[in-house]
């Protein structure tokens, strides 16, 4: 009896990404308890933040992916529609419109983008499967731009890179021509020249101090030159759990959320970092052996799609904090405190399973 | 054959699509193996660069305070100590609105205008990020009522503050001096004497007196603590610290009693007095009247109280001993009379006949005495008792110019004494190449003459007349006048007496020293210029009396025109030293427009003799004024009745 319980609550659980997800998000919790500096109140929200995301991922995993095809439309314009809300009547906090008060909860639209652009996308291709032809690809992409526009005008860099990226990897996936790619890229490079040259002297400004924290140290590139410091000296073995100085003393801003990574580095040192990517390694190539695997066109650019975002994720994090990319807002997927995010990866993760544990068998 | 092509559709299709993600997978190990090199080149390569400044981040180093040495007086008195108080600060950079914040305070403590003015100067002068006392001595309510209310404020604080006090006031406030707010002059000063680390931390410096002259004594080395801090810079833990070495003190030669007794001795009068023991060159008094309360400059003078003091007809600010120029007068004559003895002139039984004037040969001017109808027969000794002015006349064109300057520099005129406080003045020993260089003229034989009874060009300062005085009590042995008699080290109590230094001698034969000393003993006893000064007394004193012609009112000075006549009158000067025949103490008066020195000097000098010699307390009733009134003694006014002698004078005055 209590078996069958288990066997029914584990069925369209994937063992192998929840075992990785699990030690990932117990790494995660011992940092954090670091960087609240030992703060038992931040520890309970995190835990349950991790149990809501727990059970949405349970809820996804038990879906199966037919499902998830039919309400890939209804929810990609609910999406619209909400960040057409969050456009007219959101509520403004920290200079960015972002959230909707729906008078139950508060919501943040952007977030469920995240997932409804690339079922959308994926959807779409799967619908036009046999006679797929450039046009779509053009249609696809508009698609992608209308919600990207949106919650670039919140202003909300980190997510509209995330949402794109999440995009562009659906119509690489479905196929799109190397030649255009190779075209764009080469077109884009050669643009940048003359937008750079079209930018007033503040916009390039910024963008240098994006590049280039030490132009600014004390504004725009503080975060970046502290993290280096922290993260730099860690060392090889790092300072050790709750020693890190630059981190207990207070030089890392948003040590909890965006800068979390500086905080791990500080501490547990090069193989810390070097096992945390290892860890998102699993991730992400379990992922793509479901995509791999997975049996219709549907899944694979959908499972392909969230694989791959999860590592974007993770390279924009880590890249940003240790100073090769520009600071914009992503946190560090499973180990950065807050519950929106992590519900969404979790999400994510949950139509990985689904769609991993719904195979019907197929005689090859 | 459909489900078949279906089928190759599915697998071509299938191994398309896992083409396009195992190119997906090498962007992954691509991306994370930059990551993974980036942070080898951070954690590893560059390790020690980033560790360095992880650790200058978190450790700060804050300077400790040493504890300024105290200055005492010989018996121990105290008259510069230091106290905690705690004071109301406020940094205006961490502020938003200063005017409010005070104003929101002075509900809080209270804050006069007076504290407000203060503060405003003091921020004038600072820098932001400096923290600027509002309100010191605050008391423990006052310090309770902040506390509970301090989330109000940021940017201001409560500081415990090592306060400098001078327990005594004024007294001898030019000689101990004031220590005040470190001013821009005073870094570079620092910079110049590399001693501008030492000084992270402090807020003040000696600006006069001891506390300035001694300033690298009493400060003390500065300690340091290592200290994590946090973002904000706010103090987590100590880490290490480097005590600092508490200052100095210093002991004085000065007796606080005998300087209260001089001070209060010159009532309300301006003037100075300096009195030194003759055989090591301590100083025992140094006064300057009137003196103020240097207490109202430690924690930066306000601007009422400053324009007090500094637009005082009174000049209260002047250190009088070191930077009062005024000519000798008469008191100049026992050294051109010693001139004279010592190149064999006037040697006894010379004497001359004094028809009351002096006439250069093939001249018909009248260089006159104080005395009109002349002192009838007068030799050396008697010369000087009487402050006969035609003797000395006739001695002084007879010696010439450059026999006199020479020798009367060895008893110091013209130069720095070189005594322990700043800003000494050298006064003037003229010479005709002096008078060349400065004013473009001949020397005329007429100056010469007045030289002779300390007028012309001539000015010394109170303590080189009071320095030549020591050196004559000491027989031609001049000693570097000194006002710390020894060093006391804080940490340990062991003393370290500073020891005397001969800095001249001149060879003096003891039958001429005999005569002028007869000639000075004289002078306080019946038939002499300043008979009260000697009267009674179960000692011998040396002396002679003065007057020095006040010098032309200065254009744009106020006059309260019931003082005018006052100001008018001439100086009183006079220096003494007793025992006469074992000198323990070598004095000069100088009371500013005291009229003649035996009068309104003498009696000073007197008091300050009777205290240091025999312990007497002069009567709390008796009054200078009193004094001077008791005594009619005449008193040489050979500056007076010489047109000539006005030090002021550019040179083309009356001569043949």
């Amino acid at each position: 009896m209590i078996e069958r319980l288990i066997n029914r609550l584990f069925k369209h659980i994937d063992g192998f990404l929840m075992g990785s997800i699990a030690i990932t998000m117990l790494l995660g919790l011992f940092v954090l308890y670091s960087a609240s500096g030992e703060n038992p109140a931040r520890m309970m929200a995190q835990l349950t933040n991790i149990s809501v995301a727990l059970v949405v991922m349970w809820v996804a995993a038990n879906i199966p992916p037919q499902h998830l095809e039919r309400v890939a439309l209804p929810l990609y314009l609910l999406g619209l529609v909400l960040l057409t809300g969050v456009a007219m009547f959101g509520e403004i906090t920290n200079g960015a419109r972002r959230w909707l008060d729906l008078g139950v909860a508060r919501i943040q639209p952007s977030e469920l983008m995240k997932i409804a652009a690339p079922m959308m996308l994926a959807w779409y291709f799967a619908k036009r499967e046999a006679s797929l032809q450039m046009v779509d690809y053009i249609i696809a992409a508009i698609f992608l731009a209308i919600p990207a526009a949106f919650i670039l005008k919140q202003p909300d860099l980190g997510t509209t890179l995330l949402i794109v990226g999440s995009g562009i990897f659906v119509i690489y996936l479905a196929g799109f021509s190397w030649k255009l790619i190779l075209a764009l890229s080469a077109t884009f490079a050669a643009l940048a020249p003359i937008l750079w040259g079209l930018l007033h002297d503040y916009q390039r400004r910024r963008i240098i101090i994006l590049f280039d924290p030490h132009q600014d140290p004390l504004g725009a590139g503080y975060h970046t030159i502290q993290a280096s410091i922290a993260i730099g000296s860690g060392g090889l073995a790092g300072k050790g759990w709750l020693s890190g100085t630059q981190s207990q003393l207070d030089f890392i801003p948003e040590r909890t959320t965006d800068f979390i990574l500086a905080v791990f580095g500080e501490e547990f040192g090069l193989l810390g970092n070097l096992f945390l990517l290892l860890l998102f390694t699993l991730i992400i190539g379990r992922g793509m052996l479901i995509a791999a695997q997975a049996q219709n066109t549907f899944c694979r650019l959908l499972a392909g799609s969230i694989a791959l975002t999860f590592f974007t994720y993770a390279f924009v994090n880590i890249g940003m904090v240790s100073g090769i990319l520009p600071v914009v807002g992503v946190p560090l997927p499973l180990i950065s405190y807050g519950g929106t995010s992590l519900v969404t990866l979790m999400l994510g993760f949950g139509i990985l399973m689904s769609i991993q544990t719904h195979k019907k068998l197929v005689a090859t | 054959m459909r489900f078949r092509s279906e089928l190759k559709n599915y697998q071509q299709e299938s191994h398309y699509f896992r083409l396009r993600l195992w190119v997906g997978a090498l962007l992954v190990l691509v991306c994370f193996g930059i990551l993974a090199a980036r942070m080898f080149y951070l954690q590893m390569i560059r390790h020690e660069h980033f560790h360095t400044l992880a650790e200058s981040n978190r450790i700060s180093l804050v300077p400790v305070q040493p504890n300024r040495g105290m200055i005492l007086d010989k018996n121990g008195v105290i008259l510069a100590h230091n106290f905690f108080v705690y004071s109301l600060e406020i940094t205006p950079a961490r502020v938003r609105n200063v005017e409010e914040t005070v104003n929101q305070l002075a509900e809080l403590v209270s804050i006069d205008a007076l504290d407000r003015k203060r503060f405003k100067k003091i921020m004038a002068e600072s820098e932001e990020f400096e923290s600027i006392p509002l309100r010191t001595h605050l008391n423990e309510t006052e310090a309770a009522r902040f506390a509970v209310n301090r989330y109000r404020f940021p940017g201001v604080e409560i500081k415990s503050r090592l306060f400098r006090q001078y327990p005594q006031g004024p007294l001898g406030s030019h000689l101990v001096g004031y220590i005040g707010r470190i001013n821009d002059k005073d870094i570079e000063q620092l910079k110049e004497s590399g001693q501008l680390s030492n000084y992270k931390g402090s807020d003040h410096i000696g600006k006069t007196g001891l506390e300035q002259y001694y300033e690298s004594t009493l400060h003390g080395k500065t300690g340091f603590k290592q200290v994590e801090v946090d973002s904000g810079g706010h103090a987590v833990r100590v880490l290490s610290s480097t005590p600092p070495v508490p200052g100095d003190n210093l002991i004085l030669s000065v007796d606080s009693k005998l300087q209260k007794i001089g001070e209060e001795a010159f009532g309300d009068r301006r003037g100075a007095l300096v009195a030194i023991n003759p055989r090591n060159g301590e100083v025992l008094a140094y006064v300057s009247m009137p003196t103020f309360d240097p207490n109202l400059f430690v924690g930066g003078i306000d601007t009422e109280n400053w324009k007090l003091l500094n637009e005082s007809l009174d000049k209260p600010l002047i250190n009088r001993p070191l930077r009062g120029i005024y000519p000798p007068g008469s008191t100049f004559k026992p050294f051109v009379a010693l001139a004279g003895l010592e190149a064999g002139k006037r040697l006894p039984p010379f004497s001359i006949k004094d028809p009351g004037f002096f006439m250069l040969p093939g001249n018909r001017h009248r260089y006159r005495d104080w005395k009109p109808e002349g002192h009838g027969v007068v030799d050396m000794q008697k010369a000087i008792t009487i402050s006969c002015d035609t003797f000395f006349y006739g001695l002084a064109h007879e010696m010439g110019i450059y026999a006199m300057t020479d020798f009367v520099r060895h008893f110091g005129f013209g130069q720095k004494s070189g005594i322990d406080i700043a800003g000494e003045l050298e006064g003037l020993l003229p010479t005709p190449e002096w008078k060349k260089r400065r004013w473009k003229q001949p020397w005329y034989p007429g100056e010469t003459v007045i030289f002779g009874i300390g007028q012309g060009y001539m000015l010394s300062t109170p303590m080189q007349l009071a320095q030549a005085t020591a050196i004559f009590a000491n027989n031609g042995v001049a000693m570097k006048p000194r006002i710390v008699a020894s060093i006391q080290d804080a940490r340990n109590d062991s003393i370290r007496p500073v020891d005397p230094v001969i800095v001249d001698r001149v060879e003096l034969h003891a039958d001429n020293v005999a005569i002028v000393r007869k000639g000075m003993e004289d002078v306080t006893l019946p038939g002499g210029t300043a008979v009260a000064v000697g009267a009674g007394a179960p000692y011998t004193v040396a002396a002679k009396t003065g007057t020095a012609q006040v010098v032309g009112i200065k254009q744009g000075e106020k006059y309260d025109a019931s003082k005018l006549d006052e100001r008018h009158r001439d100086h009183a000067l006079f220096i003494a030293y007793a025992p006469a025949d074992d000198p323990k103490i070598a004095l000069a008066v100088i009371v500013e427009n005291g009229g003649g020195g035996g009068a309104t000097a003498g009696p000073i000098a007197r008091k300050v003799i009777d205290y240091y010699l025999l312990g007497k307390e002069p009567a709390p009733a008796e009054m200078p004024a009193a004094a001077a009134t008791a005594e009619t003694a005449p008193a040489a006014t050979g500056a007076a009745l010489t047109p000539a002698a006005t030090p002021t004078a550019n040179g083309d005055h009356q001569h043949d």
